[in-house]
């Protein structure tokens, strides 16, 4: 590991000014996906802010929904009681990720920012347009696997690989952000990470500097029917090749409202809106759930090695909604 | 025996080793303190040889390295004074901001209990548990460990008494090598404080239920515990030990030493092969 200036920040604007001024310094919370990049010296700052003795940990009630402090961990975010009541799919979709130990040291702020698992990124002897731009994607003729079905460049066809954000992207959550200038933007979740584009050095449209402070999450209805489905190499404690957050909304058997964000396939988390789309108003069926499925699926445009997760995308996406149906039981 | 030791002794040095050993007078005297310790290997005891052995710190501190060697070992980066409590006892270091919780507790601290198995986070053997929270020491700064307490595994024990999970271990013979032990001990430990204290899995059935003490499944234990590998396999005997601790029932040990009547078995079919 490079040799790096370790400080603990006590006031947040201070963190933001002092990680502002240099474009190599970072901040530093849960540190478990930012130190394993730096022993693999993908990641080089030469600063690390520590932000977690900041006072962005609280979970609480806040405008009919739940706010979730940006350093609170995982673990606890996970049982919170209002978010077990309310976000059930929020509480699966964090425990479906990492282990134990990895949810008791990762925060939320920094589970958004953790960074693409391709191997291809996390090999400095590869090319990779995300770690050193300019200089091609390994994966896009490569062993591509793992990598995206939708949205993907030329650039790069790496997947986000998280969990939590995909259940925050169907629960349609804000990020709050500490600008340098001192003040506080929101940025809608859908808009917070990105597709790669020419761009994919940019997971997501944070600037250098910016601090997350807190995640909203509005109010919704979809407690009742919602679940979050991995689907992986082994049981537990790996990456999604493909994952469902699938929030139902029903008034007698008519889906009234509902939300569909897929893992594991897409530079960002992908909301499947055609399937939303063809959705809304029907009945909730098998059938129709199939339906929809295929309709989303269809769009894909798989890679050589990874065409399985088109028909494994299909049925994961009917089985989520018939499980949320179920009651999210798992 | 006394040839064998003198054939070591004579052991021919290159011309680099020779010069590297007239500026470094400290590796010569770990030389003859290796070879008394062969000639005396039953009068010694391992911790006399220890004291011979000098720390690699202390010999790379008198080192005159070239200015232009690539290798150079350096001397603490980017200092950062850290007080913490570790298995009780106030500790205050002075680490390189690089260094690990985990390379702390072994190599500033003597603590080798907690191992290094990937060093990546992915396999558990160096699980801690830093209050009251089983973590990675792999992927902790010591840096930011201020005023925290941390449990390793040879904090567990009190005194000659092991911690039941340690216990249970022993009975159910839950590891083969023995290296992701400790880290898999530290995880169980703070496991029972999660299902004491209702925390849900993905496994649980109703993750809105309330969150009370709960009765761990052996699916339960398995996914709690699947951020601890082992390569030997011994996951079926560690499910036991973790669900013994966890109910406070006795769980059928699934081996056993032999008996008078096995070894008589043994015999009796050993003999009756021999006669056909």
């Amino acid at each position: 590991m490079r040799p790096f200036k370790y400080t603990r920040a006590s006031d947040a604007m201070n963190a933001v000014s002092t990680v502002s001024a240099t474009t190599s310094a970072k901040f530093l919370a849960g540190g478990t996906n930012l130190l394993d990049l730096m022993k693999e010296d993908v990641e080089r700052p030469t600063e690390l802010v520590d932000v977690t003795k900041l006072n962005f940990a609280q979970i609480k009630a806040a405008n009919g929904g739940v706010s979730i402090g940006a350093t609170a961990k995982n673990t606890d975010t996970a049982n919170h009681p209002l978010i077990r009541q309310n976000y059930p799919l929020l509480t699966q979709a964090i425990l479906a990720s990492a282990s134990g130990q990895i949810r008791n040291m990762a925060t939320n702020g920094g589970n958004l920012n953790q960074r693409t698992r391709c191997s291809y990124f996390y090999d400095v002897a590869m090319p990779c347009n995300k770690r050193t731009p300019g200089t091609g994607c390994g994966a896009l003729d490569g062993v591509n696997r793992n990598h995206a079905i939708f949205g993907w460049s030329e650039k790069c066809v790496a997947t986000y690989p998280g969990d939590m954000a995909v259940a925050l992207a169907a629960l349609e959550a804000t990020v709050k952000v500490q600008t340098k200038d001192g003040t506080e933007r929101t940025i809608a979740f859908a808009d917070y990470h990105r597709l790669p584009g020419d761009a994919p050095e940019k997971d997501n449209n944070l600037n250098h500097g910016e601090l997350i402070t807190s995640i909203e999450l509005p109010k919704n209805n979809f407690a009742d029917k919602s679940y979050y489905l991995k689907v992986r190499e082994r049981a537990s404690y790996a990456f999604a090749l493909v994952s469902v957050a699938a929030a139902l909304e029903t008034k007698g058997n008519v889906i009234e409202n509902v939300r569909l964000a897929l893992g594991g396939v897409a530079h960002k988390p992908w909301r499947a809106l055609e399937a939303e789309k063809f959705l809304k108003g029907k009945a909730a069926t098998e059938v129709n759930f199939k339906l929809a499925a295929e309709m989303e699926m269809k769009t894909a445009k798989p890679l050589e090695y990874n065409k399985f997760k088109v028909e494994l995308g299909r049925r994961a996406i009917a089985r989520a909604l018939m499980q949320a149906m179920n009651g999210g039981k798992a | 025996m006394a040839e064998d030791f003198d054939e070591l002794n004579a052991v021919e040095l290159t011309a680099d080793e020779t010069a590297l050993l007239e500026d470094l007078p400290e590796l010569s005297e770990i030389g003859e303190a290796r070879r008394k310790f062969l000639g005396q290997a039953t009068a010694l005891g391992l911790g006399a040889l220890a004291l011979n052995l000098l720390s690699p710190e202390q010999v790379f501190a008198n080192l005159e390295i070239p200015a232009d060697a690539v290798f150079a070992p350096v001397q603490v980066e980017n200092g950062v004074k850290v007080a913490m409590k570790i298995n009780g006892a106030e500790k205050s270091l002075n680490v390189d901001s690089r260094m690990t919780l985990l390379d702390a507790l072994r190599e500033k601290l003597n603590l080798t209990g907690s191992k290094k198995g990937c060093d990546h986070g992915q396999c558990g053997a160096c699980t801690v548990i830093v209050d009251g929270r089983r973590v990675l020491s792999c992927l902790t700064l010591t840096a930011s460990c201020e005023g925290k307490q941390v449990t390793t595994i040879e904090g567990l024990a009190k005194g000659d008494e092991l911690h039941p999970m340690q216990t249970a271990f022993i009975k159910h013979d839950g590891f083969q090598c023995g290296y992701c032990t400790p880290g898999q001990i530290c995880s169980a430990v703070a496991l029972m404080n999660e299902a004491k204290n209702g925390e849900a899995s993905y496994v649980t059935v109703d993750v809105r239920g309330k969150a009370r003490s709960i009765q761990l499944s052996d699916d339960e234990i398995r996914e709690r515990m699947s951020g601890n590998l082992c390569r030997c396999g011994a996951y079926p005997n560690i499910v036991d030990a973790i669900r013994e601790v966890h109910t406070g029932k006795d769980v059928a040990q699934k081996w056993q030493f032999a008996g008078e009547t096995e070894t008589a078995l043994f015999e009796n079919s050993v003999s009756e092969d021999a006669k056909q």
